[in-house]
């Protein structure tokens, strides 16, 4: 087995007197795709967000290479760098060219030479078809385009993982495909990737490993094909109920 | 109305318009930064200089111009801060339009989203970083409408200043009438002067607001 990138122990995260995340354990090794699925509202984005340090915890450790992030802790930016994150809006900056977004963080953070890093950006750029973006601001593109360049800026930090937060739920079809491309892509170069998603189909290619979650525990996980052929449990077997349809009305 | 009065008496008026300019202009730069430190400061929730933020907005929004010049003009030099009225009137001015400015500037860094500071974390930024680079050029271009009505507002009260013997274009105008008893000549000078100060100005304002609104980032 590869060697173990990230471990999540007995975590647990509530807002008040809500408990979003109950003493859930994930341990996610080196060039993995866990694919995380559950109902909304399950603590599925939370648990992002507390891997990126973005949230507080109330209990357990999240360790990447056996240093823990912790919500307000001193070398979080520097953890931070290691780990890419992808937001269901996107979030580029609005005032900053293509370029401009992906390039801030590696020229600021990570004081890389500016030739280097355009040159870097635009090859990347290039490869998610967006090459002639380049200079154009985020309000010019498609909801699809800004994913991808989204995507472009997460990797051009060069992070040891990838989060993936709903990447997808805000776009249309035909769009929902390029970025869903890209992002298999991605997981074919061997990169360690946690994504949650509700594309059920997309979820089986591209997973080593699926989680599903509900109210904030882990009630099954395992291989894909096992999984969405014959979940063990009820509870997810319902789940993946939903994406199913009968014929309502009678066929010859 | 006796033209020939208005000509004799123009070069008064420009040289208190230069004044009025100058020092509304240095009055202008302050406010502007003592209202982004008020703001980033109320903003990032800093204990303790946030409460002082609080305190001097409401200070500075609640009494009127004029009282805050006395304090200064005449207060100061109590505590053995000896001063002229120009220096006066750039504090001063600088000290009303503090809160105004903090207050346009504050609306535009609420209107961010908390999402965007989360996106550029999660990129690894440090947090003076992130105001630095993401928020604040946001910020500081939706507020630009609130900051260039405030720079107006501002040019006006400086008409406030010939209280402290400052012989800017109110003062003047006063000087002349009480002379000569030229009542509408000397208030007909001192209306165009505010005007060609401050048209260009709105105008400015407009064409900002409108590049803003209808064009934004990328145009």
């Amino acid at each position: 087995m590869a060697e173990k990138l990230l471990m999540i122990e007995h975590l647990n995260k509530s807002y008040d007197d809500l408990c979003v995340i109950k003493d859930m354990s994930l341990t996610v090794h080196k060039g993995e795709v866990v694919v995380v699925i559950g109902p909304s509202g399950c603590g599925k984005s939370t648990l992002l967000r507390c891997i990126n340090g973005l949230e507080p915890v109330q209990g357990g450790r999240i360790c990447l290479s056996g240093r823990e992030i912790k919500h307000g802790s001193r070398d979080l930016p520097m953890l931070r760098q290691k780990i890419g994150m992808v937001f269901q809006s996107y979030e580029l900056f609005p005032h900053l060219s293509i370029i401009d977004n992906i390039t801030l963080a590696p020229l600021k953070v990570q004081k890389r030479k500016k030739e280097e890093v355009e040159e870097e950006a635009l090859s990347l750029l290039d490869r998610v078809g967006l090459k002639d973006k380049a200079r154009q601001y985020p309000r010019q593109l498609s909801g699809g385009q800004k994913q991808r360049a989204a995507i472009v800026r997460a990797l051009c930090m060069h992070p040891e993982v990838m989060l993936f937060d709903e990447v997808t739920a805000a776009l249309d079809p035909e769009m929902v495909r390029e970025v869903l491309d890209v992002m298999l892509r991605l997981a074919q170069q061997g990169r360690t990737m946690i994504i949650v998603t509700h594309e059920m189909q997309f979820a089986k290619a591209v997973a080593d490993r699926v989680i599903f979650v509900d109210n904030g525990e882990i009630i099954e996980e395992g291989k894909p094909a096992e999984f969405f052929k014959a979940p063990k449990t009820k509870r997810a077997a319902r789940f993946l109920n939903i994406f199913e349809f009968s014929p309502v009305k009678a066929q010859n | 109305m006796n033209i020939e009065y208005m000509l004799k008496y123009l070069p008064l008026y420009e040289k208190a318009a230069v004044l009025t300019v100058t020092i509304g202009a240095e009055g202008i730069l302050i406010a502007a930064a003592v209202g982004l430190l008020c703001a980033v400061v109320q903003y990032n929730r800093v204990p303790v200089l946030r409460q002082i933020a609080a305190v001097y907005i409401e200070l500075s929004r609640n009494t009127p111009l004029l009282i805050q010049l006395f304090f200064i003009y005449y207060g100061l030099p109590k505590i053995g801060i000896s001063t002229n009225p120009s220096v006066c009137g750039a504090v001063g001015l600088g000290f009303l339009g503090g809160s105004y400015m903090a207050e346009a500037i504050r609306s535009g860094l609420e209107s961010i989203e908390p999402i965007q500071s989360e996106s550029a974390l999660s990129l690894g930024l440090k947090p003076y970083q992130v105001m630095r680079y993401i928020i604040l050029p946001q910020a500081v271009s939706i507020s630009m409408p609130a900051f260039m009505a405030n720079i107006i507002f501002l040019l006006k009260e400086t008409s406030v200043f010939s209280a402290i013997s400052l012989m800017d274009l109110m003062f003047t105008a006063k000087d002349l009438i009480g002379l000569y008893y030229k009542t509408t000549e000397s208030l007909f000078l001192l209306v165009i002067f505010y005007l060609i100060i401050l048209l260009p100005v709105s105008l400015l304002g407009r064409l900002v607001e409108r590049r803003l609104r209808y064009a934004g980032f990328g145009s």
